[in-house]
């Protein structure tokens, strides 16, 4: 239980990061993906981020940031087993999952329905 | 009879005082969308903590494939509740709490994708599901490639 405390409460605030920044920057959800995926891996690359996965679980690997450390640790373990190919296949390889999930099922939804008019 | 008219208009001015405050104090819309955020990123969080859990004790996956599979639910989740309609209602409700989740990059994906059906389903739905999912994952991509190359040099960890 103690496990989901931690998952919602460090969940919760790269969220509340994530609202600041729109708020107080102005940046669009776009360029917060963006921010986010790019800082997961330079975290992850830097070892800063592993101890937070260690710690939070899902609320460090389901933020976009966790994607990001996805990348960055497939890139750092291909290379280890395969060298520098490595570099190339492993991120990729590692966040395929997602990656292939998202294109089927968004693809899946434009063909099963209809888009809404926007009513804001 | 004069002082109770008095107090009467007293009490009539302290109340549009109060009205003109109240509509005149910008509500604290950083606080309001934090706390949004906050709660319902945990929840995402806390769900995705879940399926991993339900993976891992009905499915035996391990660790990683856990994990995977609670991303792969959760974008179904997502594209399903874009479909319907709902997930809109809540992202605008949220803010980044579910954008900032994987939730965001799904739903960024299948919301541009339905939307643009009626360009066509090559260059509509098929180039338009790439619309924020292609920059995430061009610079998702290249920084994991840069730290592969610099760990093949380096090797730091």
């Amino acid at each position: 239980m103690l496990l989901y405390l931690k998952v919602f409460i460090v969940g919760g605030l790269l969220c509340v990061l994530g609202e600041i920044l729109i708020l107080k920057t102005k940046l669009t959800p776009a360029r917060i993906l963006v921010l986010y995926v790019t800082a997961g891996v330079v975290l992850s690359a830097l070892g800063l981020y592993t101890p937070l996965v260690r710690f939070a679980a899902a609320g460090a690997t389901v933020p976009l940031t966790g994607f990001g450390h996805l990348l960055a640790q497939g890139a750092i373990s291909a290379v280890q087993e395969t060298g520098l190919l490595g570099a190339f296949t492993g991120g990729v390889t590692a966040a395929a999952g997602g990656i292939a999930a998202a294109v089927f099922f968004g693809f899946l939804a434009a063909i099963c329905f209809k888009p809404k008019p926007k009513d804001y | 009879m004069a002082e109770k008219n008095l107090k009467y208009e007293a009490k009539q001015v302290l109340e549009r005082y109060a009205n003109l405050v109240a509509r005149l104090t910008p509500k604290s819309k950083l606080g309001q969308g934090c706390l949004r955020a906050f709660w319902v990123g945990g929840c995402i969080c806390v769900l995705g903590q879940a399926l991993a859990d339900m993976g891992t004790a009905w499915l035996q996956l391990t660790a990683s494939a856990a994990s995977g599979f609670a991303s792969v639910t959760l974008v179904f989740l997502t594209a399903l509740l874009t479909g319907i309609g709902i997930f809109d209602r809540i992202a605008r409700y949220a803010g980044a709490g579910t954008v900032v989740p994987i939730t965001g990059f799904a739903n960024a994906m299948t919301s541009p994708a339905m939307e643009f059906k009626p360009e066509g389903w090559v260059l509509g739905t098929g180039a338009r599901l790439f619309t924020i999912a292609g920059p995430v994952l061009v610079y998702g991509i290249s920084a994991s490639v840069i730290v592969g190359i610099l760990y093949y040099f380096i090797r730091w960890q």
